[in-house]
């Protein structure tokens, strides 16, 4: 592997969900792989806010892309968590109805899963939902249950993907934002708005939002992602309101509705809503939206209390048309579009990756399997998951793991030091992955401890300490 | 695993665990202090204003120098003190409890104990708390948070400040972050009324020419990388007039949006809360619902002056003390939060002795009168100049006023302001 020669066989535009499951795909052979983002770390665009949820493959007919790439791709996961070590749990998701045409919706689900072959996939009485998930409002009628469906910490995934990526030889460039490019003979030249830039073979377009910009920078197709919003709340993980599975209302022409999931990590997320905006720059939450989120979550749990909200958020799902658009460029070479990756993408991520990768091969890119391709990443001890003889034997060999940073997720020192070695020099970087900033006092305690952890290790100055890089700096001056 | 036996330990070196483990040690009980911080102190550290000691120590100190009086208290005592240490985990079985400490100095320690003193402080509460929608942009903070990076660390957070809450930490750091050249453009009070001390709003307000615009709330912060401003909302009649807003164009928001308890251990370990305060519901010696666990200062209820944790934590300590002796209250009387009262701490009282009640306003009121009922009775009436949400008030319930208990199977006393 030639780190820093600038010539690849392929360069991967965005290093979301998307471009970091192609990029580990690709890194089982022997290529030169760079994947390239715009921002200071990985999975800061669309995969860092949404669901989370590793979908029950019902929601679609197989006649669409993103159905079969769906159902693939979520089978997979049993095999990547433990090749990756990420948080992921299959809960099982319901699907409950309150009215009698809602359990119409329902059977008409249930048909299209057994249809794609889901396994488990049942209709429930209204006593089977309430002993499945005894916190459901009493009044619902029935619903569907799909015990395969379940729950991801998104960013900690991709976060695994490349970590996993590099480790067989892909490089990573971050605050690298694609702003040119040409081709000469059979190569294409990918500039970066900073001046610099590298030469690739391929190139693949995994842009998430900003998927039609790239294209348009490549004079490939010319097409618009348009954004709609969805709007959480994220509840303590104390709260009561913690259900068991994900818990979905009857889905709409236009979105799978509101709803409530018990995340990986122990918190309750609600929501998200959907409205198209026209900024894709425009993750604001408001305050009709937020109201609307609680009554509608807590139509189906009633525990749900605004008491225990310890943050909100909004994440931005690039919609074109209504299904994926993941083909070779017809109008320039050696170009993959990866494109209009809404819901259900983190779902279909995995299979997505197989699916670029056998397209770049159609397209000529030879693939040779690496003798020495190791799939598997380092596991790292969480405090929060050990019992404190385990910690007092961790900290032995470094006392780190014994120095509490964070006290609401319990993340130690040594784990904050990790994070940053691995590259995680923002605070939003660290926070994705280590969850130290992410409970309930969100970063009052612990945040300056973190700002200094990131100095001590990197050498940065206050100044260039950012909670997700560019212009985000957390400190003006100094005294 | 290294174990150490105590009578008691207390959790959190901050004025109230140092004040109640000085008690313990004066008793003749052996104990320890835990405290997370490199340094004990707690909240004190940062507060380098003045404004503390009036009643302790009959002087005006700064929070350092009032912790320091404190810290020398304890010092020359046989108190054990770990400091760099977090009480990461606590069993509390009826007869030896348990506390698993973690520090990066020694690893993990388990400390046995047959007493336990919950001294954790409070929390801040945050943008996520009261739910301000928008972008969410660096240079959000909470107040105490800024406190800390520019008295401790020295950082400037910010140079164009706006304030949301009108607590004694916001008012404080308004003036702070004048005093360090900073512009502060305003306070924002969803109130009609300010939340914070009368003479904080003088001193750190008024003096500095700082507006302060009560009920207002902020409905929205704008910025994508960092804050650009706030959107404020006048409410006119409890309805928020949105044709009204406006935009304050800042850099750094600061919210002092109240405190929390800080009770997630004392939930752990089986401790009852009451949902007015947050904090332990506890009995006339300041004992939790689990035996041998009791709390004091800001994890039992939050309190305006250090001079009153003290004072409290005192009592805890010294009733432990008793406790561990085998002394166990008798007969004690319920309290009860009566007509425009938001909450009593401790729940329970001891007729047989004097008990001092802390208890907070749900109204503002001038002339106000404050009665003291048993079992519907009134048996006195204190009169009380000015009353507010804000600041807590104190009342000394005495072994007179509780003299009908004794002969009524459920006595109860109740608390009413007027
Ligand atoms: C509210 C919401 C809820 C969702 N819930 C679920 C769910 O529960 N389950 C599920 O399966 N799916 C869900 N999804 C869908 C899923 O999140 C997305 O499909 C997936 O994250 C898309 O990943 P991506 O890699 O295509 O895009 P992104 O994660 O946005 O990655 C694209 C990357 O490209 C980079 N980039 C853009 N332009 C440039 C440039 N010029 N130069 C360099 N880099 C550039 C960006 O910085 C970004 O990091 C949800 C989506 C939303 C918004
Ligand atoms: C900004 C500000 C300004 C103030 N101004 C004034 C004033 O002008 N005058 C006045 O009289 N009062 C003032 N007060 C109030 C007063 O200072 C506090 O109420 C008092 O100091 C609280 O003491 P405490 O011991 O209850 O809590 P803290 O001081 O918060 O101490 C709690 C300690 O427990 C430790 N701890 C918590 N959990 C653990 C654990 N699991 N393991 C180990 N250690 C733990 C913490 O690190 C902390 O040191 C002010 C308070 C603040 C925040």
């Amino acid at each position: 592997m030639k780190t820093g020669s600038g010539r690849y066989d392929v360069c991967i535009v965005g290093a979301g969900v998307c471009g970091a499951n192609i990029a580990r795909r690709l890194s089982a052979y022997e290529l030169d792989v760079v994947l390239v983002d715009k921002y200071a770390d990985v999975s800061f665009g669309v995969s860092k806010g949404n669901s989370g949820i590793i979908h029950g493959g019902f929601h679609h007919g197989r006649q669409h892309l993103k159905a079969r790439l769906e159902i693939q791709g979520a089978m997979m996961f049993d095999r990547l968590r433990q090749e990756l070590d990420f948080p992921f749990k299959r809960c099982g998701i319901v699907v409950a109805a309150f009215h009698e045409d809602e359990m119409r919706a329902i059977e008409q689900l249930y048909m299209q899963g057994v249809d794609n072959g889901v396994i488990g996939i049942e209709m429930c009485s209204r006593e089977r939902m309430l002993e499945l998930e005894p916190k459901l409002n009493p009044d619902v009628l029935g619903g569907l249950w799909v015990p395969g469906g379940g729950i991801v910490e998104p960013y900690r995934f991709v976060f695994s993907l490349v970590e996993s990526a590099r480790k067989n030889g892909v490089e990573l460039l971050t605050d690298f934002k694609v702003s040119a490019a040409a081709r000469s003979g059979d190569e294409w030249t990918v500039r970066a708005e900073d001046g610099r830039s590298i030469k690739a073979r391929y190139v693949v377009n995994a842009a998430g939002l900003f998927a039609d910009e790239v294209s348009a920078v490549f004079g490939a197709e010319e097409f618009a992602i348009k954004a709609r919003k969805g709007e959480y709340y994220l509840l303590d993980r104390l709260s009561k309101a913690r259900t068991e599975r994900v818990v979905f209302p009857v889905p709409t022409s236009v979105s799978k509705g509101m709803l409530v999931i018990p995340t990986v990590e122990g918190t309750v997320l609600i929501g998200p809503t959907a409205d198209m905006v026209d900024d894709k720059g425009d993750a604001a939450t408001t305050r009709e939206h937020l109201e609307k989120i609680l009554s509608s979550a807590r139509a189906m749990i009633p525990a749900i209390s605004e008491n225990d909200v310890i943050t909100s958020f909004a994440g931005l799902r690039p919609t074109l048309g209504d299904d994926f658009y993941i083909e070779m460029s017809k109008k320039v070479p050696a170009f993959a579009q990866v494109a209009g990756i809404q819901s259900p993408g983190l779902t279909a991520s995995p299979a997505i990756g197989e699916y670029v990768k056998d397209l770049l091969k159609k397209a000529g890119l030879k693939l040779k399997e690496k003798v020495d391709y190791d799939p598997f990443v380092g596991k790292r001890p969480h405090v929060k998951d050990l019992s404190p003889y385990e910690v007092d034997q961790l900290a032995a060999a470094d006392p780190a793991y014994a120095n509490m940073v964070c006290r609401c997720e319990k993340v130690s020192e040594a784990e904050i030091v990790e994070a940053v070695r691995a590259g995680h020099t923002t605070l939003d970087g660290i926070k994705y992955f280590t969850r130290a900033q992410m409970g309930r006092c969100q970063g009052g305690f612990c945040t300056y401890k973190i700002m200094k952890i990131i100095m001590r290790e990197t050498g940065l100055s206050y100044s260039d300490i950012t909670k997700n890089g560019g212009e985000s700096r957390m400190l003006k001056d100094e005294l | 695993m290294k174990e150490l036996t105590y009578d008691a330990v207390v959790i959190g070196g901050g004025a109230a665990g140092m004040a109640a483990a000085r008690e313990l040690d004066a008793a003749g009980c052996s104990c320890a202090i835990v405290e997370r911080e490199e340094r004990l102190g707690g909240i004190l550290g940062q507060c380098i204003h003045n404004g503390f000691g009036l009643i302790e120590f009959n002087e005006e100190l700064t929070g350092p120098e009032f912790a320091e009086r404190m810290e020398e208290r304890v010092r020359g005592t046989g108190v054990a003190v770990y400091t760099g240490a977090t009480v990461m985990e606590v069993d509390a079985a009826p007869e030896i409890k348990s506390l698993f400490c973690y520090s990066a100095s020694f690893g993990v320690i388990r400390l046995n104990a047959r007493a336990i003193v919950l001294a954790m402080g409070c929390r801040e509460r945050n943008r996520g708390n009261i739910r301000i929608p928008g972008d969410r942009p660096a240079g959000v903070y909470t107040a105490g948070l800024a406190q800390r990076l520019v008295n401790i660390e020295g950082f400037v957070p910010g140079r164009n400040v706006v304030v949301i809450g009108s607590g004694d930490i916001g008012l404080i750091m308004a003036r702070r972050m004048s005093w360090i050249g900073c512009k502060v453009h305003a306070v924002v009070e969803i109130l009609p009324y300010p939340s914070g001390l009368t003479r904080n709003i003088v001193q750190c307000l008024h003096d500095f020419g700082i507006p302060l615009y009560l009920s207002h709330l902020t409905t929205r912060i704008i910025g994508r990388e960092r804050v650009e401003g706030v959107e404020i909302t006048p409410i006119e009649n409890g309805a928020l007039m949105h044709e009204k807003s406006f935009v304050i164009p800042c850099d750094t928001v600061l919210l002092s949006v109240g405190l929390v308890p800080e009770n997630e251990l004392s939930k752990d370990a089986g401790v009852e809360l009451n949902p007015m305060t947050n904090g332990p519901v506890v009995d006339s010696m300041l004992m939790t619902s689990v035996p041998g666990v009791f709390a004091c200062g800001n994890v039992l209820h939050v309190h305006d002056l250090v001079d009153y944790v003290v004072e409290e934590a005192k009592r805890a300590g010294a009733n432990v003390a008793r406790w561990l002796k085998g002394e166990r209250p008798q007969a004690e009387a319920r309290i009860k939060a009566g007509p425009n009262v938001r909450y009593v701490a401790p729940s329970r009282a001891d007729p047989s002795r004097d008990n001092k009640i802390y208890l907070r306003s749900l109204v503002v009121k001038n002339e106000a009168s404050l009665e003291i009922r048993v079992n519907n009775r009134v048996v006195r009436t204190v009169k009380k100049a000015h009353i507010q949400p804000s600041e807590m008030l104190s009342v000394d319930l005495s072994r007179a006023d509780l003299a009908t208990c004794s002969g009524s199977p459920d006595p109860t006393v109740e608390i009413a302001l007027a």
